[in-house]
Order: structure tokens, then C-alpha cells, then sequence
């Protein structure tokens, strides 16, 4: 004993491992789970929650569940489970609408240019980025091309009436259109709020409150009810594109406060210097402003893309099938009825990968731009 | 030489003169503006004119006082089919008003122990919050709803053969049955009571106040209001003989008699806009609470404070600050998000003058400018009253 301790001089002794009983499994479990009276019924409070739980729903969703069958009755002879056959049965359906089959290539083509579309935007290390953007930009246009039809130039589709559009993608197209149109908009109206020219500025705050003091659903109903008459006699536009118009102007007047509360971070030196150096209006909020202002507002914007990408689904109150549309139809058939749990369970997977996929790269955007400048 | 005059300036013409002047430019470009927003109002009006005189309608509230003739399963006042849709409007204002009452109270309780608990060091309870509030989040409100309203529709059973909860309550498809209470005119007294609890714990909480100030002693005012609140009318009910009595529901052929019911639409929409908001509440709750520098809490327990007194006393009020603002707009989107009630069929303000009224009367423009400037006025109402609170609790700078 007294021989090792003496081989060491003051200061030079190794460090020793920390106490057994401060680290490794058992020490986190002290610390983490059974800390204090009221940490110890809460942990077994959530132990039995999740017993009482994890096990029907894994019955119910895998170990009993039907995955193949005729309709509900072959479902129900097969397992007490969940009855997924509903789902692979209709999975066209819930997927493209009513599209006309033959034509389900152009909405493939759409969705794999989508995403060919998508990757310029969102990996800033893409290679020919700057050409790359150029087809993001024309994206929505060759999109609304393909899913619509008609002649263009020597390009012939069937046309494909918007009536006939449905399922997820029906989805796609009113949340993409929404967020591609609702971002410029919503800048406009928070740089015209912050404006110092009075008309504009009345005009852009009247918009904006209005716009947020009314729920979605009664703008769809003055979409769907109340528009025909103020547009010139005799005109009648389509459903989906009044929708579209909706969905984006109640978004961008969301988007406009979250961009207002970037452009109010943004220390008025910057402005100011930005004016000693001879740059006009536009050319000071394109080069010095909105860079920032966007900057710290990417959260916000996430989250009202996230909102709009959710809110789509109101367009079923007024008759437009997305997925949820048709899977309310779909459960008024006497061969399927009452099985709404599966289909309601099956769509809030598919929105909560979409907007799980949004915030968790928004996340990383943040970390990305995140430049030191952050008090 | 004299003939080398000073460079003339370029002549430009009158309209790039005027557009270099920064301030006839803003009075140009304002007037184009208001032109143009002009010129869109006024064709739009014209429009709706031209609309309407073709297909012989004019504009006029006459119609809210021709009767409604449909049905309301719900509704707080009196309201048969023989009422006007101007009653049936506020059947659905009221049934609007109760569910964004009753989800801001469970949106709020939910909210903070979310909060809370994904504060918390517990392992697991931290991460059951995390999923939760992840899924909700991530699901759109009506699909909430939907699911809400398909489990009780269809998991729940028939009224023949009700959850039974101890002979008083039975949960049914078609509602929660539960006891009416019906008072006997001893209530009264607990009532009275009750009220001048309330009145004492206004008082008492500012002598506490006053006390402690002058001498340092510290009242348990919590309990004492707690006791003059509940404590002594509840000790007053039982020696009053307990004058309430309950009408329990009983099942009758093939429906429950008697008591109050709660329909599954109410039941639907309320649970899943408060669990729905509350998910949201709880991640506001949280980031306010993080807010509040650590050394706020060391500095307190520096002084002495116990642990619930620094956060009651330290760390709540400054995260209320915080927390205020963003919760506002959390219980506008309650409000708004209501509206969803149309599909459930619950009767609020859209599904009763937005809805039916609309589709029997066919006076689109009325009914949906009623309704519009309806959720206007509870949107500016709650804000005002969110703002006011908000003025109350922020930091009083000298």
C-alpha cells in the first residue's frame, strides 16, 4: 500500500475512475428515474401507461391485423385486428384521386420531378446548383402542365379536369402551391406593413389582421360560395384554383407577421448604413435586410408551411377529396364501413412523416446559417 | 474664356424629374395604389351587383327573423325548429363560445404539465411528453377530430349496453349521460358562501401582502383561500342536510331519460382541440420556462427561498412574460380552429347561419359576412383582453 501511493509525486497521480456508484446503468437509472418520491410514482405511473398500451396497439396494428381480403367480413374472420386490406384495396385511390388511370404516369412524372426540383433548393452542396434553381423556379409551371393536359406548342396531353384530382396528391398540389406562392407575398406585406408610405401600410395591415382574424374554413366557404359573385358576369373559375387562391393569401397573411417580427430584429444601423451606401429601397432590403431577416425568421416559416401543409386538409369541408376525403367516402361503402380507425390512422402517418421531415430540417437550416451573430 | 460657362445640367424630362423627388415619388406611388385597390373594390362591387340583379336577389337581414325550421341537438337556450334563424345564430355563437371556453381551460391545464414535464429529469416521463407532442403536432386538427369522434362513435357502446360508472354516469355512442343537479332553495346559503370566499380571498391576499410588508410574517395564504373558497361552503353543504338532489339518467327503450347529456360531437371537438393545442401550449410553456436565466434560480435559493417558492415567487412570474404573447395566439387558433365543428356536425356558429341557414335561405353574402365579422370581433375581443394581461404582468421599467 504505502509503496504505491509513494511512487507518485504531488500533482502526478492519474486521475481514478470515478466512484462505481456515480456512473454506468444503474447510477442513471438513481439519477433519471428514481430520484425523488414523486420521480418513483411517476416513472411506475409510466411503466403501467405503457403496459397498459404498447401491447393491444402492436396487436391490433401488426399481430392481429388483416393485411389481405375480399371486404370488412373477410377482415373480421380473419383477426380482431386492424384490417389494412381496406387500405392496400384503395391505395390507388387514396394516392391519385379520381386521375384517370392511364394518365397516373404524368402524376409520377410530377411528384419524381418534384423532387428532382426539390434538392437544389434545400442541399446548398448540389452541383450545378445555379441551373438547378432555375428548374425549381419553372417547376410549379411543368407540374401544373402535366397534372392539367391540353396542347401546348407541340406537346399534346389529354387535358385532365381539376375535378378529377384527389388523394395525397391533391395534397401535394394545394400545400406546394401555397408554400411556393405564400413566401414572396408574405414578404411583400410585411416589408409594406413596415412601410413608410401611409395608404400602403393601412392597406397591408387591414389585409393581414383580417386575414388572421378569420378561420380557413369560412374563407374556403367564401371561395366556394360567396366568390362567383364578385367576379364578371359569366366567368366561372375552376374550384381548385379559388381554393388555391385561399390557401395561399390566408398562409402569406401568417407568413407576413413572422417575417414583421424578423425585419423588427434587424437593428435599424443596418438600414441606415445601408442608405450611406447609396443603395436604394429595393436594393437595400434584397442585399442587406431580408438576408437577415429571413434568416431568423426560418423557424417561423417552417411553421407556418407546417400549419398550411396541415391545414390542406380543410379543403374536404367543401368537397375537394384529399386523402381524408376519400377516405370518408371510401367508409360510406357498405363493403368497408366502419373502419375509420385504420384510415384515419393511415393518413396521420403519411402528414406526420411530411411535416416530421419540415421540422427536422428546419432544424438543420438553422444550425447551418447559425453564424456567431446570435446574442 | 467667360464663354466656358458651368456645365449645364442634362434637361431631363418632366416625369424623371418628378420620380427622383423622394417625396413626390411616395405621393405617386400611394396613388397608384389607391387607384388600384379602388378600381378592385369598385369592379368587385359592380360585379356582385350586376350578379345579383340578374338572378333577382337583393341584400337584406329580413331573413333572420323568418323561421329557421331545422333542428339543433345541442343548444344552451331554449330553441325548437319554430325559432328564427337569428336565435338559431346565437344557439351557434353560444355553442361556439362554450367549446372555445371549455378547450382554453383543458388546452391550458394540459399545456403546462406538458410543460412540465418535458422539463422533467424523469426519463421516461420526458419522453413520453416528447412523443406526444411531436405526433400532435405533426397531425393536422381535423384529423384529431375525425379520429376523436370515430372512436366514440364506434368504440364506445350502444345506450342498451352503456359504461356503466357506479349507477350515475353511463357512456353511450350517443353521449355521456350523466346526474342533473336540481337545487333546493338551502343551495342558495353555499352560494352565498361561496361567493363571499371569493370576495375573502381578494381581500385577504393583499392584507397578507400588507403584513408581510410591514412585519415579515408570512401568511400560508394559499390554504387559508383555498379553505374560504371551498373549505367552508363544502362544510356548510353537509350541515345544510346537503339540499342538492341529482336526476340520474335511466335507460328507457332504447335511449337514457332524465339527467343532462354531453353529445359525442361536443365531447369530440372539445377533447381533441384542447389535447390538439395543448401540445402546442406545452412547447411554449417549456421554452419560457428554459428562458428564465439559470442564475435567477441560484440567486433565489441564494437568499433562502425554498424550491416552490423560487419558482412560484422567481421563475414563473419572469417566464409568464415569455410565455403570454405566444399563448394569446395559441387560444385565437382554439377559437378559430372550432369552426372544424362543421365536420362532426356540432352546431356552431358556421354550421348553424354559415351552414343551414345559408343553404335554406340562399343569401350567401349576408350569412357569410355575418359570420366573417362574427370570428372578427371574438379574435379582437381576445386579443384585447390578452393584450390588457399581458401590459398587467410585464416588467414595470423605471
Amino acid at each position: 500500500m504505502n509503496e504505491t501511493t509513494q511512487q507518485y509525486k504531488p500533482g502526478e497521480h492519474p486521475d481514478l475512475p470515478p466512484p462505481r456508484n456515480l456512473v454506468g446503468p444503474v447510477a442513471w437509472v438513481r439519477d433519471h428515474l428514481l430520484s425523488s418520491p414523486t420521480n418513483i410514482v411517476l416513472t411506475f405511473l409510466c411503466v403501467w401507461f405503457l403496459i397498459k398500451v404498447i401491447p393491444p396497439v402492436l396487436d391490433w396494428a401488426f399481430l392481429d391485423a388483416v393485411f389481405t381480403g375480399e371486404d370488412r367480413n373477410a377482415c373480421r374472420a380473419q383477426g380482431d385486428g386492424a384490417c389494412w386490406a381496406f387500405i392496400s384495396e384503395r391505395f390507388k385511390l387514396f394516392t391519385y384521386g379520381f386521375y384517370p388511370e392511364s394518365e397516373h404516369w404524368r402524376v409520377n412524372l410530377a411528384f419524381i420531378l418534384l423532387i428532382a426540383a426539390l434538392v437544389p433548393i434545400l442541399y446548398d452542396k448540389t452541383p450545378f446548383r445555379k441551373y438547378g434553381l432555375y428548374f425549381s423556379a419553372a417547376y410549379p409551371f411543368i407540374a401544373g402542365y402535366l397534372l392539367l393536359g391540353g396542347d401546348f406548342l407541340f406537346l399534346s396531353l389529354t387535358p385532365v379536369p381539376t375535378t378529377q384530382f384527389g388523394g395525397f396528391m391533391l395534397t401535394l398540389v394545394v400545400g406546394i402551391t401555397g408554400i411556393a406562392f405564400s413566401l414572396p407575398i408574405g414578404i411583400l406585406l410585411a416589408l409594406g406593413r413596415q412601410s413608410k408610405l401611409p395608404i400602403i401600410k393601412v392597406f397591408c395591415v387591414a389585409f393581414i389582421e383580417f386575414i388572421r382574424g378569420v378561420p380557413l374554413i369560412t374563407l374556403l366557404f367564401v371561395a366556394s360560395t360567396m366568390l362567383s359573385y364578385f367576379l364578371p358576369p359569366g366567368s366561372n373559375f375552376d374550384l381548385l384554383l379559388r381554393v388555391l387562391i385561399m390557401v395561399t393569401l390566408f398562409a402569406s397573411g401568417y407568413m407576413a407577421e413572422v417575417i414583421r417580427g424578423g425585419l423588427q430584429a434587424i437593428p435599424k444601423g443596418q438600414t441606415e448604413a445601408a442608405d450611406a451606401m447609396g443603395l436604394k429601397y429595393w436594393q437595400s432590403m434584397r442585399l442587406i435586410v431580408l438576408p437577415q431577416a429571413l434568416k431568423i425568421s426560418i423557424p417561423g416559416i417552417v411553421n407556418t408551411f407546417i400549419g398550411l401543409y396541415k391545414d390542406t386538409t380543410l379543403v374536404i369541408i367543401i368537397g375537394l377529396l384529399d386523402p381524408l376525403g376519400i377516405g370518408r367516402a371510401s367508409l360510406s361503402d357498405t363493403k368497408w364501413t366502419g373502419l375509420s380507425n385504420e384510415v384515419y390512422l393511415f393518413v396521420a402517418i403519411f402528414f406526420f412523416l411530411s411535416c416530421f421531415f419540415m421540422s427536422r430540417y428546419s432544424l438543420y437550416l438553422e444550425k447551418k446559417l447559425e453564424t456567431g451573430h446570435k446574442r | 474664356m467667360n464663354e466656358v460657362a458651368i456645365a449645364q445640367p442634362p434637361q431631363r424630362n418632366l416625369v424623371s424629374r418628378l420620380w427622383n423627388d423622394k417625396e413626390t415619388r411616395s405621393v405617386i406611388i400611394q396613388v397608384i395604389a389607391f387607384a388600384a385597390i379602388f378600381a378592385f373594390f369598385f369592379a368587385m362591387v359592380r360585379n356582385a351587383i350586376i350578379n345579383l340583379e340578374a338572378i333577382g336577389k337583393d341584400l337584406s337581414l329580413g331573413f333572420l327573423w323568418q323561421p329557421a325550421s331545422y333542428d339543433i341537438s345541442q343548444s344552451l337556450i331554449d330553441y325548437n325548429s319554430r325559432d328564427t334563424h337569428f336565435r338559431a345564430m346565437i344557439v351557434g355563437i353560444l355553442n361556439t363560445l362554450l367549446v372555445a371556453v371549455c378547450g382554453i381551460i383543458l388546452s391550458t391545464i394540459v399545456g403546462f404539465l406538458l410543460g412540465v414535464f418535458r422539463l422533467s429529469k424523469n426519463f421516461l416521463i420526458n419522453r413520453l411528453a416528447y412523443v406526444y407532442i411531436e405526433y400532435v403536432r405533426n397531425v393536422p386538427v381535423l384529423l384529431h377530430i375525425l379520429l376523436v369522434h370515430g372512436l366514440i362513435v364506434h368504440s364506445l357502446p350502444l345506450p342498451k349496453n352503456a359504461v356503466n360508472v357506479s349507477d350515475t354516469a353511463f357512456l353511450t355512442n350517443r353521449g355521456f349521460f350523466m346526474p342533473k343537479p336540481s337545487m333546493e332553495p338551502l343551495f342558495w346559503g353555499v352560494i352565498i358562501l361561496f361567493m363571499l370566499g371569493i370576495a375573502f380571498t381578494f381581500w385577504f391576499r393583499k392584507y397578507a401582502k400588507q403584513v408581510q410588508d410591514a412585519t415579515g410574517k408570512h401568511y400560508p395564504v394559499f390554504w387559508i383561500c383555498l379553505g374560504a373558497i371551498v373549505g367552508v361552503p363544502l362544510l356548510a353543504f353537509l350541515v345544510l342536510g346537503m339540499p342538492l338532489t341529482w336526476d340520474i339518467p335511466e335507460l328507457s327503450g332504447f335511449n337514457f331519460k332524465g339527467g343532462m347529456v354531453i353529445r359525442p360531437e361536443f365531447i369530440a371537438l372539445w377533447l381533441a382541440l384542447s389535447l390538439y393545442t395543448a401540445a402546442f401550449i406545452g412547447e411554449i410553456v417549456r421554452a419560457g420556462i428554459t428562458a428564465v436565466n439559470w442564475g435567477q434560480s441560484e440567486a433565489s435559493y441564494a437568499l433562502g427561498l425554498s424550491r416552490s417558492r423560487t419558482l412560484s415567487l422567481v421563475v414563473i412570474p419572469q417566464a409568464m412574460r415569455i410565455i403570454v404573447p405566444p399563448l394569446t395566439s395559441q387560444y385565437l387558433n382554439i377559437t378559430k380552429n372550432s369552426s372544424l365543428a362543421i365536420a362532426i356536425g356540432y352546431m356552431d356558429i358556421v354550421a348553424t347561419i354559415g351552414g343551414i341557414s345559408l343553404n335554406q335561405t340562399g343569401r350567401e353574402m349576408e350569412c357569410m359576412t355575418i359570420v366573417l365579422l362574427l370570428y372578427l370581433t371574438f379574435s379582437l375581443l381576445i386579443s384585447a383582453f390578452m393584450n390588457w394581461y399581458n401590459k398587467r404582468i410585464k416588467l414595470v421599467e423605471r
